[in-house]
């Protein structure tokens, strides 16, 4: 249960400390993590060997560790028989623009947040944050009897078009960002004669990569991983998305789910968010790093 | 500036204020969708207390809540703790600890699918190991909501980022200055690192009850709310009712009973946590 500091300012005291010494609490702190990190990764594991079995060795049990036979085959056949490749593109196209339109119109609004304190500015401010805590069922009847009168049932809009408007998480998270620019660049850009938006697209965008980027990631991984929002608006299955179409696997339509070929599925759906994981490691821990501590 | 935030000020007219607006409407009337909406009074509200899928589905979201949500801060919280201090490999184990994080709602639930069927599944293969016969987990309706229980903990990773966060931000300083004082390991966790990092915990607490209140994919694709209505979810008995039985005027009272449950409840802890949680520098909120 100890917290030791890490090296910090005062890291020169350890200069003078002796090493540090192994004892029971270490040791069996370090036990309990070999056992935890093992009983997490364990599902992972099977997820990958499950799905490279053939369809015989899924009955058995106990399950085995590693496929007796590697049937890589899977990866391909899954492309061929549930409609996957068009799944994948569907949710990356809408992905995609979710993230092009919550970067736009989020980057605007934060940025109005953050440098303007006119009249009406704190109330609208608070009014975004409660929307925060607003939660989707309760207003998604109404936005469902909107989008179906605008005929847009069964398109990708009512999944795309929202995002275009700005999310409170996201601006929150810029306005945070852009606060802590200094004025200085601003007075200097107004003196050059630079007009607000061009300050806008020159000075602060350009110095927010950081922030830019996890607003994407959330943007995108939130996209990725939804259920609700397109299983009301996706009727047709050439238009599933990813979460759509797996989530059928479950149903009557299959007596016995094809358990290796949704291993498959889950395994294709975890690699952009790993793969995003990985590019942006550190700037991820930090954009939730921000967020996380209000 | 009002040109700055015209998109987010014509997203939140149109996205927010009036769905909210207009679901209250909604829940005084009765209304399929197709037909106009007919004004019925407080009939909805009436129903709703003498529905039995109403009170099993609070029942089942309430003891998912008060169940799930402080053992996974706890786990979080204890992981955190473990990572914090020197220990090798540590940059293993914290990302070991965060990768099922990133395995997020159907492919997670489809992969708990598998791990819970009683035939052919991980779970009861690993319960064996230690002499227990495990239960048919999602196919009985004493086991499903613990079942949802125990796949919750395997996301604590994403939580315990969040509170290494706040642990590195616990200054070195004061515990030195507690160990020089003689206070143990638990006494400096108890009265340094805990009041430290208590707006975290607060944040966590606010958004974990938030998310358990809105459970909707694991009931979707694993349950469908069964067996015998064990796992029948607040946010699945309003998506049933809405758009399996088309009775959108009972499902916008649904709603908004969840909307004033959810800000009733985000109230309670802010005000109760006013004291307890301290943040630095006194009065920032």
């Amino acid at each position: 249960m100890s917290t030791i500091p890490a090296a910090g300012p005062n890291a020169s005291s350890s200069l003078t400390k002796p090493r540090r010494k192994i004892d029971a609490v270490s040791i069996a702190s370090f036990i309990a993590l070999v056992v935890t990190t093992f009983l997490m990764l364990l599902p992972l594991f099977f997820m990958v060997s499950t799905s490279l079995k053939s369809k015989k060795e899924l009955l058995k049990f106990p399950p085995t560790f590693l496929p007796e036979t590697w049937q890589w085959s899977n990866y391909k056949d899954i492309f061929e028989t549930l409609n996957f490749g068009q799944m994948y593109a569907n949710s990356l196209i809408i992905g995609i623009l979710t993230v092009v339109g919550t970067l736009l119109s989020s980057a605007l609004a934060a940025y109005g947040f953050a440098r303007y304190r006119g009249k009406g500015s704190n109330l609208w401010f608070m009014l975004m944050l409660s929307t925060m805590m607003l939660p989707y069922p309760a207003i998604m009847i109404p936005q469902f009897i909107l989008f179906s009168k605008l005929n847009w049932i069964d398109t990708f809009l009512p999944l795309i078009v929202p995002a275009f408007f700005g999310s409170a998480y996201n601006i929150f998270l810029l306005r945070q960002f852009f606060s802590t620019l200094p004025d200085e660049l601003f007075d200097a850009g107004r003196i050059d004669g630079c007009s607000e938006f061009r300050m806008w697209r020159q000075i602060a965008l350009p110095l927010s990569g950081p922030a830019l980027a996890t607003v994407a990631i959330f943007a995108f991984i939130y996209s990725w991983n939804d259920l609700l929002t397109p299983v009301l608006y996706l009727s047709s299955s050439d238009k599933f998305t990813l979460p759509v179409g797996m989530s059928s696997f479950t149903s009557s339509r299959f007596r016995i789910p094809p358990w290796h070929l949704l291993m498959v599925a889950s395994v294709l759906a975890m690699l952009p968010i790993v793969t995003l994981f990985a590019i942006a490691q550190k700037r991820f821990v930090e954009g939730i790093v921000l967020t996380g501590i209000k | 500036m009002y040109l700055f935030i015209a998109p987010w000020l014509i997203g939140f007219l149109v996205f927010a204020l009036y769905p909210i607006l207009s679901s209250l409407y909604y829940s005084f009337t009765d209304y399929d969708i197709i037909h106009p909406p007919k004004y019925v009074g407080l009939a909805n509200y009436q129903e709703m207390f003498h529905n039995d899928l109403f009170w099993k589905s609070v029942v089942v979201t309430l003891r998912y809540t008060f169940i799930s949500v402080p053992i996974q801060l706890l786990l979080a919280l204890g992981f955190a703790l473990l990572l914090n201090q020197k220990i090798p490999f540590r940059g293993f184990f914290r990302t070991a600890m965060y990768f099922p994080s990133m395995v997020s709602g159907v492919a997670m639930s489809l992969l708990w699918y598998w791990i819970f069927n009683p035939s052919i599944g991980l779970f009861n293969y690993v319960l064996s190991w230690f002499g227990i016969s495990g239960p048919s987990w999602l196919m009985s309706p004493d086991y499903a909501l613990y079942a949802l229980m125990i796949m919750s903990f395997w996301t604590a990773g994403s939580g315990m980022i969040l509170f290494l966060a706040g642990l590195q931000g616990v200054p070195s300083s004061l515990v030195e200055a507690a160990k020089l004082d003689g206070a143990g390991r638990f006494r400096i966790f108890l009265n340094v690192t805990l009041p430290m990092i208590s707006p975290v915990l607060l944040f966590q607490l606010i958004m974990g009850v938030i998310d358990s209140f809105q459970v909707f994919t694991q009931a979707y694709v694993m349950t469908q709310g069964g067996p015998n209505y064990s796992t029948w979810f607040y946010v699945y008995n309003l998506y049933t009712s809405a758009f399996k039985e088309y009775r959108a005027g009972y499902s916008s009272a649904l709603a908004w009973v969840l909307l004033i449950v959810v800000m009733l409840f985000t109230g309670l802890i802010m005000k109760f946590s006013n004291r307890y949680v301290h943040y630095e520098g006194g009065g920032r909120k």
